[in-house]
């Protein structure tokens, strides 16, 4: 449980240098609202179009793929520390669920999936 | 109370409201931040249960990905953002009265075992967690067989995606 009061401090400090970000410019800073300035911003350029518009469905393919490899690394963690006592059969298994999941990989490159023209 | 019990109960109510909100809020985007705090809550509980690896695993996971996930999802769809209807159908005392049964049932079932009443005892000194999960997850006595059906869930679960996104011939080239 100790160990855990440094994320904590660190919640805590992003928390007040956040706050404080925001306050200090809420008190000393002069608000003088205009038109433009109520515009949503989008980098600098005039914004077009609504900002609930619908994204193009790559996104949710990409945000798939990163689950899924993101699994695949959860999975390694506690079998890279276990590693020497596993011994061989621990690599074959591992070697296993790679080439399985490579599968998939592969099928993902070649249906282009990967790729963002 | 020990502060290890008034951070759970802390941790219990910001996880329940945050719970709440994603199922009452109307706009679908911030339910999808209410649930980053609700899981977030839960990867707490986790911290307080001494399962850190699982705790990482829930922020790593389900923050990281998951919930950005559900976030794309909600840009997917058209402006149904904000749904006007009621938020309730005329079903929902039957799911009221199910859910209660429900934790009722489970609070009785619980009742027999012994974990209701003890508290668990720790860690053995030199206990490695990680290690053990590990061990457990590659050898044939724990959980090889699930270990590698897992893998064929992945693969079904990314093949998948990529048919349903990424076919032309559902007039659909992912564009």
């Amino acid at each position: 449980m100790l160990e855990y009061v440094a994320i904590a401090l660190l919640i805590a400090l992003a928390l007040v240098v956040a706050l404080a970000a925001i306050g200090l410019g809420y008190l000393f800073g002069p608000r003088k609202q205009s038109a433009v300035k109520a515009q949503p911003y989008e980098s600098g350029i005039n914004p077009f179009g609504e900002g609930t518009r619908r994204m193009p469905v790559r996104f949710y393919l990409i945000a798939v793929l990163f689950i899924l490899f993101d699994i695949e690394v959860v999975f390694f963690l506690p079998w890279a520390i276990a590693f020497r006592q596993l011994g061989l059969f621990g690599l074959i298994e591992m070697v296993l669920f790679i080439v399985i999941l490579l599968v998939g990989y592969i099928y993902a490159w070649k249906k282009g999936a990967l790729e963002w023209e | 109370m020990t502060g290890e019990q008034i951070v759970f109960l802390v941790v219990a109510f910001v996880t329940l409201f945050a719970g709440l909100m994603v199922v009452t809020t109307r706009n679908l985007v911030h339910a999808a931040l209410w649930l980053v705090a609700a899981l977030f809550g839960v990867a707490v509980t986790y911290v307080i249960l001494h399962a850190n690896f699982l705790a990482v695993v829930q922020v790593v996971v389900y923050i990281g990905a998951i919930a950005i996930l559900f976030i794309f999802a909600v840009m997917l769809t058209r402006r149904d953002m904000r749904d006007q209807g009621p938020q309730m159908n005329k079903n929902w005392w039957f799911g009221a009265v199910l859910a209660v049964l429900t934790f009722g049932g489970l609070y009785f079932l619980l009742q027999g075992w012994e974990g209701m009443t003890k508290t668990a005892t720790s860690y053995p000194v030199g206990f490695d967690a990680i290690s053990e999960l590990g061990n457990a997850l590659v050898s044939p006595a724990g959980y090889v067989l699930p270990f590698e059906v897992a893998s064929v869930l992945l693969v079904a679960a990314l093949v998948g995606a990529v048919y349903v996104a990424f076919n032309p011939r559902n007039g659909n080239s992912g564009k």
